[in-house]
């Protein structure tokens, strides 16, 4: 079976909700809706304080190249357009909207029925998706119409379809490829179209059996899909490892997938394109996780974007007593944060109450040298050095051990014996050393 | 034997000239040139090598004044004006004198006023929680108190005051280098000119948010009301984003706004105590009465009063 060759780490499962389907959440009373959701400029608002919206309506606009549009997840009246707290932890521009009824566009094809045939043509399928505001939502929140538009003088190859979901407890995708799998062939197809490659890889870790036998069975009524079942590893779900897992190419240091003919989506995203396609449908809602060793019901909602989390919270059997640390996203990469009344935005996969007795953090003990956090790390960095560089702020070594190459994926403070904080710092350093390089190109 | 003894004081005597000799040609040949005054220069400064000038210690300063005409923007704020006239008097030239500064905390939002949210269990330094999220209170912009600044501060003019959580300002060691200021991801540290007695008045909040908002986390914050800025008769205060901020250069110590402000956002120290008669006259209002510690808040017991008024 295959897999990454470098580092990777093997933290407990714990996919709770791995088989209890995707549950419709009804929207809430109220949702905040970040404009900043996706990487790259912040979109501008396009609606104003007391204008009436309905579902799908684009209410701020992608402002350049780098950015995407949002849409109205529910229908009623803009309240405000105010700084909320967003998932950052920080107060960021939000529109606020007061919900009436679910009044949606006209435009929006809302049956279910698998809509196969698609006569649009790669630039228009480029377009659809730009519009739809559709950005990845395995995390990275990138917007899916700039890695469609691949750079002049570089080709793609394959799709690299992302079914991996490493992250422990998080069963979105899970899922989703058990509920809408026909959906997300055909997702792949239009995306084949578009990147105008032959070749089509679905990668699935192999604690999905269910998953991978029924992809498998699906892909084989479609031209040039193939489902791909990968040892079980942590971070198999990052690009770059999933190329090196799936293709044996391993991407430059600083370059993109494109560069060795890969381009990777996840199947969230894959089934974002083909509503948006087929569907005319815009992203404005997703599948989010809501689990933990002490929530009731652990559970897989359909949630609309700006949906508070603690709506959802509340649908999976309330906050359990004993809650410690609530993260967005799963324990490795997840973010915690420190109100409930934050919104689910594009890049949330997940919610994860965590124990208080899990979630505390060990005391940080002097660095022993055992390198195994060199041992574990994915892209072959040495964190172990590039903790106290960080620290002592020396930059310009930083870059010159390509701490920029960090995927942030969490094994080196996962496997440290000595419980150091790591990631905290190489993150600390990364966003530095980015700075650096930009006041360096600026001048 | 004695031979033996004679022969290597003899070899080695030779080898040591022809060494010595070798040495002093090349000596000369690669002999690099420095100027002698920038020894003199930096034996005159205060050799703390603290980064306060903007260079990489005091000898790479000590080149720079050697190296500059007129001593534009080359100023030491540790040894002060006293340090810069014998400076100028080593090189012959006009010193260059600058206000004495001193470092100030912006932010008075200690325990009491300012209730933690949740908490927070990560990597205790105050960079690093700044790069995670806004903080473990409901102010996004108020003091982390992990004492980021106390690591660097080289001149122990900065403390942790266990009971508010701050970092307090020892005036008498601060040298106004400025570590504090880079240090702190949160940009709260101001240096302002230092004035008679160490006297101090300062808008003790860095909240943009909306005055509501941050009262309802912080009951010392700042809430941009202007009662500051209409009192002041030298307009030495300006209004930010729901903020007051008093100049430095400005001010004149008058006190008007001290009493006026609603939240006691703006802390007095190094003054004596106030008059009866200013307190009575400013009775609707809690007055502040000014002490020498800086750390101590004016008048707690107002505040908690006015927050139940508030409830």
């Amino acid at each position: 079976m295959k897999t990454f060759s470098r580092g990777g780490v093997h933290p407990p499962e714990n996919k709770l909700s791995a088989t209890t389907g995707i549950q419709a959440l009804p929207p809430p009373q109220s949702v905040k809706i970040p404009l900043s959701q996706h990487l790259g400029v912040p979109a501008k608002p396009a609606v104003n304080k007391g204008d009436m919206v309905r579902v799908g309506q684009i209410i701020a606009s992608g402002d350049g190249f780098v950015s995407s549009n949002i849409h109205s997840s529910v229908s009623g009246k803009v309240l405000k357009i105010d700084n909320e707290l967003d998932p950052t932890g920080y107060k960021r521009p939000c529109i606020v909207i007061e919900v009436s009824g679910d009044d949606w566009m006209e435009t929006i094809d809302q049956s279910t029925k698998l809509v196969k045939e698609t006569n649009s043509e790669p630039e228009s399928i480029i377009s659809k998706i730009r519009e739809a505001g559709i950005v990845g939502l395995g995390g990275a929140t990138f917007p899916s119409h700039v890695k469609l538009s691949v750079p002049r003088g570089k080709k793609a190859e394959y799709l690299i379809v992302n079914g991996v979901e490493c992250e422990p407890f998080l069963t979105a995708d899970h899922a989703l490829m058990l509920e809408k799998g026909e959906e997300i062939m055909v997702g792949t197809q239009i995306l084949k179209k578009a990147l105008k490659v032959k070749k089509a890889l679905i990668g699935i870790e192999n604690n999905k059996q269910d998953a991978i036998r029924h992809m498998a069975d699906l892909a084989r009524n479609y031209d040039g899909i193939e489902v791909f079942a990968l040892k079980v590893k942590y971070p198999q779900g990052g690009e770059k490892q999933l190329i090196k897992a799936l293709l044996d190419m391993e991407v430059p240091s600083g370059g993109l997938p494109v560069d060795v003919g890969a381009v990777a989506f996840n199947v969230g995203t894959v089934f974002a394109v083909y509503e948006a396609v087929q569907k005319n449908k815009p992203l404005f809602e997703r599948v989010v996780t809501v689990t933990g060793t002490s929530v009731r019901n652990p559970s897989n909602f359909r949630a609309r974007i700006g949906t508070p989390i603690s709506a959802l919270i509340e649908a999976s059997g309330g906050m359990p007593e004993d809650t410690g640390k609530i993260l967005l996203g799963g324990p490795m990469m997840g973010k915690a944060v420190g109100d409930i009344a934050i919104p689910v935005i594009k890049g949330t996969s997940g919610i994860l109450l965590m124990p208080g007795i899990e979630s505390k953090r060990r005391k940080i003990q002097p660095c022993i040298r055992c390198a195994k956090c060199i041992t574990v790390c994915p892209m072959g960095l040495e964190p172990y050095l590039l903790m106290p560089l960080s620290e002592k702020s020396m930059f310009d070594r930083l870059e010159e051990n390509k701490v920029l190459d960090c995927i942030e994926c969490g094994s080196c403070s996962y496997i440290c014996p000595a419980s150091r904080p790591l990631l905290d710092y190489i993150r600390l350093g990364k966003a530095n050393v980015s700075k650096l390089i930009r006041t360096r190109k600026s001048q | 034997m004695s031979t033996v003894v004679i022969y290597t004081i003899i070899t080695l005597i030779t080898l040591g000239a022809f060494a010595a000799m070798v040495l002093y040609f090349v000596a000369q040949k690669f002999k690099v040139f420095e100027d002698p005054r920038i020894d003199e220069v930096e034996a005159a400064l205060p050799g703390a090598n603290c980064g306060g000038c903007g260079f990489a210690g005091c000898r790479n300063f000590a080149e720079a004044l050697v190296r500059s005409e007129d001593f534009a923007d080359l100023f030491c704020p540790v040894g002060g004006n006293e340090t810069m006239a014998g400076v100028a008097k080593i090189l012959g030239r006009e010193p260059a004198t600058q206000d004495p500064l001193v470092a100030v905390l912006r932010c008075n939002g200690a325990c009491e006023f300012r209730p933690k949210t949740n908490n927070y269990d990560g990597t205790a330094t105050c960079t690093i929680e700044s790069a995670l999220y806004g903080g473990d209170t409901g102010c996004q912009y108020g003091c982390l108190g992990h004492g980021d600044c106390v690591e660097v501060c080289q001149f122990d003019a900065l403390h942790m005051d266990p009971v508010t959580g701050l970092p307090v300002v020892d005036d008498a060691k601060c040298t106004a280098c400025g570590a504090c200021v880079r240090a702190c991801p949160r940009n709260l540290f101001e240096l302002r000119k230092r004035q008679k007695k160490d006297r101090k008045i300062y808008v003790a909040c860095m909240n943009e948010d909306k005055g509501g908002l941050a009262r309802k986390y912080c009951a010392v914050a700042c809430t941009g009301c202007t009662l500051c800025f209409k009192v002041c008769p030298f307009e030495a205060i300006t209004m930010g984003t729901n903020l007051a901020f008093i100049d430095s250069e400005k001010c004149r110590l008058c006190r008007k706004c001290v009493p006026v402000c609603p939240t006691n956002a703006i802390i007095e120290t190094g003054f004596p105590p106030r008059k009866e008669q200013v307190q009575t006259e400013s009775s609707s209002v809690p007055s502040a009465e000014s002490t020498d510690n800086t750390a101590e808040p004016a008048g707690d017991k107002d505040i908690s009063k006015n927050l139940k008024k508030e409830e």
